[in-house]
């Protein structure tokens, strides 16, 4: 008889298209998994002494329930969006790029300089205009430089980009104690004049619509263009890019001239959206936290949409949460942490269907 | 006749989605014996066998060894049962050595690389193989790392060999040296299993033949009774005729004119030694030569992909204008109106993209056409269609990837791209290498169509056979030097297996000191 058990229980089997899991099915699992990480993420709540549900209850509302907490949450949502977005052709093409927060960090630099420099001097439209494309051409040069080394000396990218962003970041924090700095001692820069700052369109800053139009871009950009043809080319197989035809250096560093681009202008967005200052923690991390969701929603520019509002919702939340129920930040970002781990890996059983051993020819043969 | 038999598969069924690669399968696998398995691409071969390897478990039926059934779960519990198989694709470290590869991965074996040598020694002797225990595998050959996969597993104890097209990648000579081997291991009454679709090899070492033809078992014959008709037609399920047309174009021209061609490689070693030849229109120029004697750097070369070093490669046009094509890229090369097709020998690290369905893979030659920025999906769409239809490509749909497809297939797609605007040029290497009979017919017949149209056409190829029956002319490569530039209709084996070795020899000895 225990012979017979020899076939496993069950295993695994990798879906091939035709068939794939209907979507119906798969948009149940996606609902699952949420809901296995909201019980999951009630543990650390209920450490706390809190009451999961009513903390749960706390960052809906508190972020979605009225005007004022709408739009905090949109405005986190924004440049996480973008970043977002500035990542996936580079991973696409397998070119790991980690330094969207330091190209952010750079093009907010360049865009801050104009602020300071032309705030108040010239129309708002204008100094806007100026500082949006500084921050994308400050982002292009700090996405370019680690791309243009890749593609003349094959330096690994991740290693390079992620060193870019210490560059980038101490370089703020030189210029906030330094030659930007307003009252000595602060290490403070002080607040752009007002014509610098970007208006508002249904009480937001108008950057979400900015990003929707990207959003479009980027889509149309991977799935449509030549360019995004290379790209998808290089992201299989090198020497196939080649026997195409295709400068393959030149691909790259113009990918990460347009990531580093976008990158600077969620910088913009942030800076002149709701900064109004340059500071070192201007980005709060949305460069990394963009991998995530570039990564869970397979590089689809419409998913990231999603996936950035839920990011935003939970990180806006849990701010009211910590304020009305003590409840510290840090669990609030173990549930974020638990929530993100059961996203990815519920589409492990998307993609992957779960076979289990056949009970009745075993019956039948004993 | 019973305790012979070591490993039986009883209705084996393996399924992808939709794809049945294997349905309801039965099949005896006996000690002592070489069984060929044989089928057309996708006939599910591999499938069949990485399920004795562990790679996969059938959807249902049973696996027996030794008459108790089993359940093989992973290639650990396969070499548990003395299941050993030598895959298609090898899976060795670069930086290690031979005996290193061979005791990867085993937990009992600390790195005593004395007594692994022994051990190894001891194999070799036994049957006949040579391994340098201490040789780096980034230096060997294709067929010596053949030899240390099968090292490996002999060393794991197996007794039942699997061999997935090991033939696909060797000259004539390396694989007389496999089946001697074989028939040794043979004698030690070893089981084994040799998957390869070049009929003359089934006839030459198998003691039987299992025949499988669209997942489906068709049934197991004795090599003796056997023919390759034959076996074909029960390969294909209908009689078909096994022969190579050779028509004569009419007036041909100079096409392709190379000048005292010279590549060196990156560590500075001669590839291509001062090589001069011209192709011609209506012409299939066969390349012949042991491999790594410079195929594949000479048609790289061609094609803008090698850097050259000296030399020239003229593109004449019809009106006698010339394109000299040294130093441009092969987008430059096709800018200048040259138009060349190339099948490179590495279908899909170069040739194609994997993840891509065909018709994406249509428009790797042609996704730079028009000024938009936007490509056009139209035409590689049609393309796409017309290829599936015409070289009845084996696939659900012109998006699914072709890395999934069989290997038949994918270089069906290849073929059909490249021929699809009636280069001028086109450039083959190993085109059917991996296909089966009738497919490499298909193959073939395309090509003579392509040559009859005007086309210049190298062939490199490494079966002397069709090399003797498809090209006009062939130039016999060694050592990177042109040892010969032959008729192939009046030519005879012979002659150019001596052009094939003749200068290697002397360069051999060259750099052993
Ligand atoms: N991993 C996979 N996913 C989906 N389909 C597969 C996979 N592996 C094989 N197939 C399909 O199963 C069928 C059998 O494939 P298999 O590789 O066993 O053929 P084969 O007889 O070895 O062919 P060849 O002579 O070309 O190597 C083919 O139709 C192939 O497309
Ligand atoms: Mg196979």
């Amino acid at each position: 008889m225990s012979e017979k058990s020899k076939t496993p229980l069950f295993r695994l089997v990798k879906r091939v298209k035709g068939d794939m899991m209907s979507p119906r099915k798969a948009l149940a699992i996606r609902v699952a998994s949420v809901v296995i990480a909201l019980i999951l993420g009630s543990i650390p709540i209920m450490l706390t002494g809190a009451n999961p549900v009513k903390a749960y209850g706390v960052i809906v509302v508190g972020s979605l329930s009225n005007a004022i907490y709408l739009k905090q949450t949109i405005k986190i949502a924004i440049p996480l969006l973008v970043c977002s977005l500035a990542i996936a052709p580079c991973f696409k093409m397998k070119f790991w790029n980690i330094g969207a927060e330091g190209q952010l960090m750079f093009g907010a630099i360049c865009s801050a300089f104009f602020a300071i420099n032309l705030g108040g001097k010239i129309p708002s439209f204008f100094i806007l205009l100026i500082m949006a494309i500084a921050a994308a051409l400050g982002g292009a040069i700090w996405g370019f430089i680690p791309g243009f080394f890749k593609a003349k000396y094959n330096t690994n990218e991740t290693l390079f980009t992620l060193m870019m962003n210490y560059i980038a970041i101490g370089m703020v924090k030189w210029l906030q104690g330094g030659p930007w700095e307003g009252r000595k001692g602060t290490q403070l820069v002080p607040t752009f004049h007002k014509s610098t700052f970007l208006p508002e369109v249904f009480g937001v800053q108008c950057g979400w619509i900015i990003a929707l139009i990207l959003v479009i871009i980027v889509h149309i950009y991977m799935n449509y263009t030549k360019h995004g043809y290379e790209v998808a080319v290089i992201g299989d197989s090198l020497n196939t890019a080649r026997y195409a035809g295709m400068n393959v250096g030149w691909i790259m560093m113009r990918t990460m001239l347009l990531s580093g681009a976008l990158c600077g202008i969620a910088g913009f967005l942030i800076l002149a959206g709701e900064n109004h200052t340059i500071n070192s923690a201007l980005s709060g991390g949305v460069g990394f936290t963009a991998i995530t969701v570039s990564w869970l929603s397979q590089l689809n520019a419409f998913v990231m949409i999603g996936i950035s509002a839920l990011l935003a919702i939970i990180s806006k939340g849990s701010k009211t949460l910590n304020q009305r129920m003590g409840v510290p930040s840090s669990v609030a970002e173990i549930v974020s942490g638990i929530l993100l781990f059961c996203m990815l890996g519920c589409e492990f059983f998307i993609n992957y269907k779960v076979v289990f051993r056949k009970k009745s020819e075993k019956e039948v043969a004993a | 006749m019973q305790e012979n038999c070591a490993i039986e598969l009883k209705n084996i069924r393996k399924t992808f989605g939709f794809v049945v690669a294997n349905d309801e399968i039965n099949l005896k696998i006996n000690r002592g014996e070489i069984l060929c398995l044989l089928g057309e691409n996708g006939s599910g071969k591999t499938t069949l066998m990485n399920m004795l390897s562990g790679i996969y478990q059938p959807d249902s039926g049973e696996i027996f060894k030794d008459g108790e059934q089993v359940a093989i779960r992973s290639p650990r519990d396969a070499y548990g049962l003395g299941i050993g198989m030598i895959h298609q694709h090898y899976h060795l470290v670069d930086v290690f050595t031979a005996a290193q590869n061979i005791i990867l991965g085993l937990e009992n074996e600390k790195m005593d690389l004395g007594a692994v040598n022994d051990k190894v020694k001891d194999i070799c002797d036994r049957y006949g193989f040579h391994v340098d225990p201490k040789m780096k595998v980034y230096d060997m050959s294709v067929s010596q790392k053949q030899t240390i996969e099968i090292v490996k597993v002999l060393y794991r104890g197996a007794e039942i060999l699997i061999l997935d097209e090991p033939t696909a990648v060797l000259t004539p000579q390396e694989t007389d040296k496999l089946f001697a081997v074989l028939r040794n291991m043979k004698k030690d009454n070893k089981a084994i299993v040799l998957i390869t679709h070049k009929l003359a090899e089934v006839l030459d070492v198998s003691d039987k033949v299992a025949i499988l033809r669209k997942g489906k078992y068709i049934g197991t014959v004795n090599t003796k009774e056997a023919t390759a008709q034959s076996l074909t037609d029960m390969m294909v399920g209908r009689a078909v005729t096994l022969n190579i047309d050779r028509p004569v174009y009419d007036n041909p021209k100079d096409r392709l004119e190379i000048k005292g061609l010279t590549v060196v490689d990156n560590e500075g070693i001669n590839k291509l030694t001062d090589v001069s030849f011209t192709a011609r229109t209506g012409e299939i120029l066969g390349v012949a030569g042991i491999a790594g004697s410079g195929q594949k750097e000479l048609l790289e070369a061609i094609t803008g992909l090698y850097p050259v070093k000296s030399g020239s490669i003229a593109f004449l046009n019809d009106d006698g204008s010339r394109n000299e094509l040294v130093g441009k890229t092969p987008m430059q090369i096709r800018q200048a109106g040259v138009g060349m097709g190339f099948v490179p020998e590495d279908r899909l690290g170069m040739g194609l993209v994997g993840s891509m369905g065909m018709t994406n893979n249509m428009m790797l030659r042609s996704w730079r056409n028009g000024r938009s920025i936007f490509f056009n999906k139209k035409a590689p769409q049609s393309l796409a269609d017309r290829v599936w239809k015409d070289l009845e490509v084996v696939t659900p749909s012109t998006e699914f990837p072709v890395r999934r497809m069989s290997g038949g297939n994918i270089q069906k797609v290849l073929v059909g791209r490249e021929i699809a605007s009636s280069p001028p040029v086109l450039l083959t290497a190993y085109a059917v290498r991996g296909l089966d009979i009738n497919t490499s017919y298909t193959i073939y017949n395309l090509l003579t169509e392509q040559k009859m149209n005007g086309a210049a056409v190298m062939y490199v190829g490494e079966e002397l056979d069709v090399l003797l029956q498809l090209c006009d002319r062939i130039l016999v490569l060694c050592g990177g030097k042109v040892s010969g530039i032959v008729d192939a209709r009046t030519v005879t084996k012979e002659q150019i297996g001596l052009l094939m070795t003749s200068v290697e020899g002397n360069t051999k000895e060259a750099k052993d000191e």
